[in-house]
């Protein structure tokens, strides 16, 4: 086998030489009650493995999962680690309910690094079955330190009990070959190829700081690999710089019980419940077997929410084109469609026969994984651009070429915008006319990316550094630019308007990555059901809402059974936005896999501890204080006379009846000014009731009190505080 | 294919087809170990469930573990099987079965010892 266009190695001939730059056996260990209880360590520069113990006081102040991945992260920087210091880490954690196959939604992994984008820790969640191949060799926790000198794979064997770091085939670029190929290389036979998962990225995340970890599954129906990925906060852009080609994972008979948890009646118990749930309900619901995330355009579209030219405007007569009635004609579907065992939500779809129209793929017919929500807005509408094959192949791009779409589509809108506005020309650009609209240039935007060549450098940087540049290069004004670039801490934001949403603006603007809304998503509740009118009830969803999603990424599990499906009855429960059926289910997994008491309670003091550990990491790197929670205005209210004048009834409304401000004779500017200085304000006093609610003092920092009454007051977290308070 | 075919109107309740069945199926006489099930109707009658081998189980299944046998029975390998029970959740007649003492689901195989004992015919073979 060799692959077609970008390389001409012979695997077979390759692996008959291949060279072993660390080989050592590690002692095979059952889980117990959903743990491991130890971790596995590479050094990359010096080629050692070792294997630590997992201390109980770890176990009990971090519980696992990201919460594991933090407190190692930060045990291996210091406040001068860079994203490509040989110390920063890539930590790849799964949790202790991770790895269950009788719940939907348990094969998540969580990737945590410092980032290139944001300088500060990053978190971001994937599917794929590497996290419990590996998990079941006896892990919680895999931490990848230093740098290689040449490309290297780094080989989990879970048959033979052993660590490998392996030198690489040379070409097999980008991840769609790689993962074929390893798989096909590591694998004992077309049916164990479901026992292997491999992580990479491609060419795009060598060259721009928005590369992502793609990780495979097999699929034995279609006998093809899928890839899901860790998309933000440029984690792929950390693996190439340390020159992992790919991390492999080989663990034969995977069964149901291999989580070993102390109750499995209940666990199935629950999980046939919700099979049956999601088997009565999703049709009626959110058809996520069917549509997968590509519904949500359609949502978004009739609610103004889905980003159009770059987040100026919240719907477009084209947009339904990019939504679910194409895709339930695209995606190849009538297979299991999870991309962890017994996920029956199973919304991973897949296009088969694609063909490709540019590029060095130009003229295949791949088999490749379905754009989700966030690509279509972000690549297609918030780029001007509604065809749905086109965003579908920006979408298999990325994904090989290991570049986020998410930070992709909101970079390239904002390039889009400066080149219509004049900020940049033809000149800047190399040539490429980046209008709205123009697919073409966007293509060729991305080929440049993994080539590494042009303009596609200078963007592949991201929002933060255009900003920059252009200012101190091209003379763009700056006020303008911190207006339209949906970027905050360095990260672009992802795929929602938020501009009726005070709620979702805090919710964007406080979460401790950057702007994702996996901390957050309260528009509907907040703008569309006015379920939280006065600032105390939008600051004490922010202070929910944030610690039960992190849960998640502590537990190993999907958000997206939590409210993708429901109880037919969950609206007439009390707060039916919680799902509280659900959440107990998820108290009760935790007990039934662990052993241990649980309750709400205890889920969000679990999740409080990593949230704050996260805060003061930030606050150790630089960022973390008040002044890094302020959006740009684009994620506030309309910026330009446009976008105005496009909402004028509604908002014009606004100054009447809520600022107190006669519209009647006022000038666009005025009214702007007025509605900016009104809205801004809003922000800053929502700010000081959610600190308040989060134990922060007014400049976000959390107070020594709060940290002892978690019980995370370390000394070397407590003086991290101190040189704030 | 034969399957297991029913006329709960001329059902009794005498519950002999589950006996039947677990004994076929687990050696042992255990109605939650039966892949038949009589229930009693509120209004009177019987309810009888038993899969009528449609398949909607084989494309639910993500480790191929389910699948017609050559007389186009719908199987289970025991061995393919990763427990994950979305087979159960997804039968459009809940005739797919969990018993807490078993490891994995099992279902009806169509061997026709539930209509042998069956001694008013409200369950019997049938060529479909």
């Amino acid at each position: 086998m060799a692959c077609k266009k970008t390389c001409n190695i012979n695997i077979e001939e390759f692996k008959k030489t291949q060279k072993k730059l660390h080989e050592s056996s590690f002692e095979k260990k059952k889980i117990n009650r959903g743990y491991a209880d130890r971790s596995l360590h590479v050094n990359l520069s010096t080629n050692k493995v070792k294997i630590k113990p997992i201390s109980e006081e770890m176990k009990a102040k971090f519980t696992g999962g990201r919460g594991y991945g933090m407190k190692y992260l930060w045990d291996a920087v210091t406040p001068e680690t860079r994203w490509d210091s040989p110390e920063n880490e890539i930590i790849i954690v799964q949790g202790p309910i991770n790895g269950i196959t009788q719940y939907p939604g348990a094969g998540k992994s969580y990737a945590i690094t410092i980032s290139p984008l944001t300088d500060i820790p990053v978190d971001s969640n994937v599917g794929g079955y590497f996290g419990p191949l590996f998990k079941f060799c006896g892990f919680d926790a895999l931490e990848i330190q230093g740098k290689a000198k040449e490309d290297v794979i780094v080989f989990i064997d879970g048959d033979n009990n052993k660590v490998s770091i392996e030198e690489a085939p040379e070409g097999y670029a980008n991840s769609h070959e790689l993962a074929e190929t390893l798989t096909e290389m590591y694998a004992d036979s077309e049916e164990g190829k479901r026992n292997i998962s491999v992580v990479s990225a491609g060419q795009g995340a060598e060259h721009t700081r928005i590369g992502i970890l793609n990780f495979s599954y097999y699929d034995l129906h279609r006998k093809k690999c899928k890839l899901k990925q860790a998309g933000r906060g440029g984690i792929g852009t950390v693996l190439r710089n340390k020159k992992i080609k790919a991390i492999v994972v080989k663990n034969t008979g995977i069964k149901g019980d291999w989580n070993n948890p102390a109750d499995m009646e209940t666990i199935i118990n629950l999980g046939i419940k919700l099979h049956k749930e999601i088997h009565d309900n999703d049709d009626k619901q959110c058809r996520m077997r069917v549509h997968g995330t590509t519904q949500l355009v359609d949502a978004m579209n009739a609610h103004d929410l889905l980003p159009v030219n770059n987040f100026q405007y919240g719907e477009h007569p084209e947009a339904p084109r990019l939504g679910k009635e194409s895709f339930e004609k695209m995606f190849d579907l009538g297979k299991p469609d999870g991309c962890w065992l017994g996920c029956t939500m199973a919304c991973a779809h897949a296009l088969a026969d694609f063909e490709i129209k540019t590029g060095p793929y130009k003229g295949q017919k791949v088999f490749t994984d379905g754009p989700e929500y966030e690509t279509l807005a972000g690549v297609g509408s918030n780029c001007g651009i509604f065809d749905p094959v086109a965003a579908s192949e920006t979408n298999f791009y990325c994904d090989t070429y290991g570049i986020d779409t998410i930070s992709f589509g909101t970079l390239c809108a904002f390039v889009m915008e400066c080149y219509e506005k004049g900020i940049i020309n033809k000149e800047i650009t190399g040539g490429l006319e980046l209008n709205f609209g123009n697919w073409d240039a966007q293509m060729e935007l991305m080929h440049q990316m993994a080539r590494g060549e042009g303009f596609g450098v200078v963007a592949g940087q991201g929002v933060h550094r255009m900003k920059k540049l252009f200012v101190e290069k091209y003379g763009a004004d700056k006020d303008f630019l911190n207006d339209i670039g949906m970027e905050m801490k360095g990260l672009e934001f992802s795929e929602y308007i938020s501009k009726e949403s005070l709620a979702q603006q805090a919710g964007y603007g406080t979460a401790n990555k950057g702007p994702q809304h996996d901390e957050n998503w309260l528009i509907f509740m907040d703008m569309i059901r006015n379920q939280m009118p006065t600032f105390e009830d939008k600051a004490e969803a922010l202070f929910y809402f944030p610690l039960f999603r992190t849960w998640f990424s502590i537990a190993g599990l999907c958000k997206l059974p939590w409210n993708d499906i429901m109880p037919a009855d969950n609206h007439l429960t009390d707060e039916p936005a919680k799902v509280p059926e659900h959440v107990d289910n998820y108290i009760a997994l935790f007990k039934a896999v662990t052993g241990k008491d649980f309750s709400k309670k205890e889920m969000l003091r679990q999740s409080e501890r990593v949230y704050n550990l996260q805060k003061v990491f930030c606050l150790r790197m630089g960022k973390g204080l008040r002044e890094y929670d302020y959006p740009p205005y684009r994620a506030v209210g309309p910026v330009t006379v446009e976008e105005y004048e496009s909402r004028r009834e509604r908002y014009d409304k606004q100054l009447k009846e809520k600022v107190g401000v006669d519209p009647e004779g006022m000038s666009v500017e005025d009214k702007m000014k007025a509605l900016r200085k009104y809205r801004e304000d809003q922000y800053q006093t929502l700010l000081d009731v959610v600190y308040k609610r989060r134990g922060w003092t007014k400049n976000a920092i959390p107070t020594v009190e709060k940290l002892e009454e978690l019980g995370i007051a370390y000394p070397d977290v407590v003086e991290v505080v101190k040189q704030f308070l | 294919m034969k399957i297991v075919a029913t006329k709960p109107e001329l059902c009794i309740g005498c519950k002999a087809c589950e006996e039947a069945c677990s004994k076929v199926l687990f050696k042992e006489n255990d109605p939650e170990k039966s892949a038949i099930r009589i229930t009693e109707k509120s209004d009177g009658g019987y309810d009888i469930n038993v899969c009528n081998q449609c398949g909607e189980c084989i494309d639910i299944c993500q480790v191929q573990a389910i699948y017609r046998n050559k007389n186009g029975i719908v199987m289970i390998d025991k061995d393919k099987c990763v427990q994950c029970y979305a087979c159960v959740g997804f039968c459009p007649n809940l005739a797919m079965k969990y018993q807490k003492d078993i490891v994995g689901p099992f279902k009806c195989i169509s061997c026709g010892a539930c209509t042998r004992a069956c001694s008013t015919g409200a369950i019997f073979m049938k060529e479909v």
